[in-house]
């Protein structure tokens, strides 16, 4: 009698399976097919494209009626397998029972659905099957559809570019900081967002989504930060888990999933399984390739052939029309690790290879991932890739090909990009006037267009224009690059950051192309800033990018400890601020209170873990932070002015503190201090700072460019102003024009040097628009700056930063 | 033997960044790096001893806060013309569990 073989899911894993299984012996078994779908096997990739509308349903059925007919494969499609008796060696599908010599478990996995409230409504959906395919697009139909997409992987953005198409409003809401990082690098999951923004898909990353809202059905999503989207539809697509239930029913070892041995057999040896609810070496796959190795095991297995799985490499394409995409192996960084990454900012392509030993560890292709199935197979093979390191990167067809250009990003530039903001000067005008009056040295291109005319900081652009249109005869000077990370200097990037509207960092390094995938210690500070002061209200600050004094807002001391320095408002206290300040240091047992060259109080020797307790007891008595640790604005010292002091001219401390306060918070490309003394005799060292005050009796001398650090330089005069609103908005302006231009870590004097005085002077004092456009424009930064930070981490932000992770004591021995 | 017991998980890190562990034999330095891979170094620079968990995390590297050596997270090597090293930790990931063998300290503690 020939054995009983019966087969619980009729998915695509059993579905291969009994193929092989016909092929090596259509007579062993009698086989019956449970379903728990009402339909038989489909290709269950292609359900993406049949929601987009771009295949049918029947296009992507892989085994018809016919076929199970042909191989008379007894089929019980709807029909959900609930227990499994081992003793008896039969299933029960409901009442009903169905004998089996031997079984084979193949269903699948479960969508995950987190539990938040809401998640019963109507209207919530996962993406798994041809039901859910159905749903979405019947909610597609109607007019102004809006669908929102929990999850930023492979299926989620597959559904989101789907309904979409389909003419939906779609927002996808990703927990992680970038789409599909599981597969993807920041890099090529920014280029991946850009594009599907381009699509009109709303992204939206770091969502924490708190409860889906509605009453008979769902109509809105509410994130943690209390963000809303209405939504028609809520889409959960944000991971899946291997379907064990019936098979943790009947006692199988079971850990994520059904563990199995190499031969797919379970802890039951009448018992296998394959496809996703399996486990081999600790390991579950989602994706079909393995999931068909295993069904050739099984199918060889079951006819007592010998037969062994071997675990396998993946990669993953999205099947999003018009997007490539290809992600292989394993692309972590590590140190014995190198990469090799292409950018190319203009065509949105991005490549990186990561090799050990010469060999291919992984590869991540976006915008041209013809190369993807080439880089696999030496992945796979483990093939030495020493001979072609060189030229790897550019693919198989070039192999023998060209070096990277350095000019390649300013080659790229659209003709109308800004090169000179000072003048508004774009790329073609300077291309085209150099070519057209034949010009052939700088000082020409400035006399002709003006760009580079002003402040200089696009210098280095208009070189390389000037190099790339004249080819070798023009020599630009060389530029210092920012880093070992690219052959772009400051100003360039300054300039670009500008004139191409980058805004995160991984826009910057993609665009400017970058040639490491995350920056180093150097260039990620910099651009933090650049992008904090180009883009105040739209930049999202990476602290992951700030030195840890910023990170922290403490200043770290030579033992790890901290010191702690509030504001004193122009140098002036209260018995009350002074006790509150002896209070905390009781409190805290801080060990030294020393007043600071910049008139104030410094507390030093505070444990990282006190900080937020230290700046609750500080906040209380109404002091914020002093940013003694910022690149930003640290003091304002004063003297005691008009006041007080017999020969004092103005209310020095007033104009002081008044600066102060209006000035806090803000970040700047190095420290900035300044002093306001009230008459020449300059108490408050006014004429060594980066910006400086001297009170006279017809108004205000401004000064600026002093060092009395590293260097010792007397200040510039800028001008003189009459009134404390003048001196105020012009010293504001001038600030400012400093934030927008300087290199990081330049102070006011080197940046001075370079720009030239009187170019700052006739900026600042003779062009009152322009001066007017710099105080606007800074006022406009503080409404985001001027944040007290220290009360935002007594209220819970960034708790993370001051407490250990763990605590562990001595392990017990094992017995 | 392996004595693997949990540290956290891995949302408890901000990637490009660290979180301490403290244990009887020292604070230790948990990293995230951009791709989610997870390291275990010794808080302690061997140069004057600064915590590089404070540090600015790049590649599986941290620069220390106090100086600005660069360390290897995976090997523990000082890079480039500085030299010297810290001590690593077996770290493993399970799902979004990271968990560092216990055993290792009461080795370091006998030695
Ligand atoms: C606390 C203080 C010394 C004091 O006890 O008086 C101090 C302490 C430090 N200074 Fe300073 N400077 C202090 C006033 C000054 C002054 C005088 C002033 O502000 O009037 C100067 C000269 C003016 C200037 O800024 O150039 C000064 C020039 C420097 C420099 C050289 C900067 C330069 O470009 O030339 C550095 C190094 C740097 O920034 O790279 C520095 C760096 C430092 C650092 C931050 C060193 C470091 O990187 O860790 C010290 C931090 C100790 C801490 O945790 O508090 N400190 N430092 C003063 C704090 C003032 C405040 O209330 O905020
Ligand atoms: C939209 C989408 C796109 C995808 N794109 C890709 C891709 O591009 N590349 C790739 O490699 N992979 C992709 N996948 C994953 C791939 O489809 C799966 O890896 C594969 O289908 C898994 O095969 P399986 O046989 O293990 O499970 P399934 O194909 O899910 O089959 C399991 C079947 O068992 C049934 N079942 C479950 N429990 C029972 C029970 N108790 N009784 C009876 N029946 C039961 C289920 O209803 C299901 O029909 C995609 C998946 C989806 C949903
Ligand atoms: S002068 Fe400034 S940097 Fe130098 S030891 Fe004193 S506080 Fe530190
Ligand atoms: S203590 Fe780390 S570099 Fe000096």
């Amino acid at each position: 009698m020939t054995e009983k073989l019966v087969v619980v899911g009729a998915g695509m894993a059993s579905g291969r399976m009994l193929e092989h299984l016909f092929e090596a012996n259509p007579d062993a078994f009698d086989v019956t097919l449970f379903g728990a779908e009402p339909r038989g096997n489909y290709n269950r990739i292609m359900l993406s494209p049949v929601l987009a509308g771009e295949k049918t349903y029947d296009e992507i059925v892989t085994h018809d009626a016919n076929w199970y007919a042909e191989n008379g494969v007894n089929c019980r499609f709807g029909e959900t397998v609930t227990r499994i008796d081992r003793k008896a060696k039969v299933v029960f599908s409901g009442e009903r029972e169905t004998p089996y010599d031997k079984l084979v478990i193949a269903t699948g996995s479960a969508p995950f659905i987190i539990p938040i409230a809401g998640k019963d409504l109507p209207g919530v959906m996962a993406f798994r099957d041809l039901d859910d395919v159905d749903a979405m697009a019947a909610a597609a139909g109607k007019p102004n559809a809006k669908a929102v997409v929990i999850g930023g992987g492979l299926l989620g953005l597959e559904a989101a570019a789907a309904l979409r198409l389909r003419g939906m409003e779609v927002v996808v809401l990703h927990l992680m900081g970038h789409l599909m990082e599981r597969q993807l690098d920041p890099a090529a999951g920014y280029l991946l967002q850009k594009e599907l923004e381009g699509r009109g898909i709303k992204i939206h990353c770091k969502a924490q989504t708190k409860a889906v809202l509605g009453e008979e059905r769902a109509e809105a999503v509410v994130l943690e930060d209390g963000t809303i989207y209405p939504a028609d539809i809520v889409v959960m697509a944000v991971g899946i888990r291997p379907e064990t239930r019936i098979a943790v029913d009947a006692g199988l070892y079971v850990e994520r999933g059904i563990v199995v041995n190499d031969q797919m057999v379970s802890s039951d040896p009448d018992i296998l399984a394959v496809g996703e609810c399996v486990e081999h070496e600790s390991i579950c796959y989602g994706l079909v390739a393995p999931l068909y190795d295993m069904a050739k095991v099984a199918a060889k297995t079951l006819v007592k052939e010998d037969a062994a799985f071997r675990p396998v490499e993946t990669a993953t394409q999205l099947k999003v029309t018009g997007v490539n995409l290809y992600s292989a192996g394993d692309f972590a960084e590590g140190d014995d690790r190198e990469e090799i990454v292409l950018r190319d900012g203009s065509a949105g392509i991005y490549k990186r290879l990561v090799l050990k030993e010469n060999r291919i560890l992984g590869a991540v292709l976006y915008g041209e991932t013809a190369d993807g199935s080439w880089f696999f197979n030496m992945l796979k093979k483990g093939t030495d890739v020493a001979e072609m390191r060189d030229t790897l990167i550019f693919g198989q067809a070039y192999q023998g090909g060209g070096q990277l250009d350095p000019m390649a990003a300013v080659a790229a530039l659209p003709d109308d990009t800004e090169i000179c903001g000072c003048n508004g000067v774009c790329k073609g005008k300077i291309v085209g006037t150099i070519t057209e009056k034949g010009l052939t040295t700088l000082d020409a291109v400035r006399a002709h267009t003006k760009a580079s005319n002003s402040c200089g900081t696009c210098t280095g652009l208009v070189e390389q224009l000037m190099r790339l249109t004249l080819g070798d005869t023009y020599n630009p000077a060389a530029v210092q690059p920012m880093c070992g990370c690219t052959d772009l200097g400051h100003d360039d990037v300054r300039r670009l950051i500008k004139a191409k509207g980058l805004k995160t960092i991984p826009a910057v390094m993609q665009e400017l192309e970058w040639k490491t995938s995350c920056g180093c210690a150097k260039c990620r500070p910099a651009l933090n800033y650049y992008l904090v002061a180009d883009w105040p209200d739209e930049y999202a600050d990476d602290y992951q990018s700030r030195f840890v004094n910023e990170r922290v807002h403490a200043n770290i001391q030579k033992d790890g400890t901290y010191s702690v320095v509030p504001r004193m408002w122009g140098g002036v206290t209260s018995s009350k601020e002074l006790r509150a300040i002896a209070d905390v240091v009781d409190k805290f047992n801080i060990p030294t209170v020393k007043v600071t060259g910049g008139q104030r109080i410094d507390m030093l020797g505070i444990q990282k873990e006190d900080l937020p307790a230290v700046w609750a007891d500080l906040s209380k008595a109404g002091f914020v932070s002093g940013h003694a640790y910022a690149k930003g604005l640290r003091t304002v010292k004063t003297c005691v002015g008009s006041d007080w002091c017999r020969f004092g001219t103005q209310d020095s401390t007033g104009l002081g503190i008044r600066i102060e306060k209006f000035m806090w918070g803000s970040w700047t490309p190095a420290k900035v201090k300044m002093a306001v003394s009230g008459c020449p005799r300059n108490c408050a060292e006014a004429t060594c700072k980066d910006v400086g005050v001297v009170c006279v009796d017809s108004g205000f001398e401004i000064h600026f460019a002093g060092a009395a650090g590293l260097d010792i330089k007397g200040t510039e005069v800028l001008g003189l102003v009459k009134t404390e609103d003048e001196a105020l908005e012009v010293i504001v302006a001038l600030v400012q024009m400093y934030r927008e231009q300087a290199r990081y870590l330049e102070r006011i004097y080197k940046w001075a040097k370079r720009v030239g005085i009187e170019e700052i002077r006739r900026q600042i004092m003779e062009d009152t628009g322009k001066r007017k456009a710099f105080f606007d424009r800074f006022v406009f930064s503080q409404k985001f700056a001027q944040v007290d930070p220290w009360s935002e981490r007594v209220s819970g932000k960034d708790k993370h930063e001051f407490k250990p992770m763990a605590e562990l004591g001595f392990p017990q021995a094992a017995e | 033997m392996s004595d693997w017991i949990e540290v956290g998980k891995l949302d408890d890190i901000p990637q490009r960044g660290a979180r301490c562990v403290n244990t009887p034999i020292g604070r230790i330095a948990v990293f995230r790096t951009a791709t989610d891979e997870v390291y275990a170094i010794e808080d302690r620079c061997p140069h004057r001893g600064g915590p590089l968990s404070q540090g600015i995390v790049h590649g599986a590297q941290v620069t220390c806060p106090l100086h600005n050596w660069v360390f290897s997270l995976e090997t523990g090597d000082a890079q480039g013309a500085d030299e010297g090293a810290v001590r690593t930790f077996a770290l493993k990931r399970e799902g979004e569990r990271i968990l560092m063998d216990a055993s290792i300290m009461l080795a370091v503690a006998a030695e």
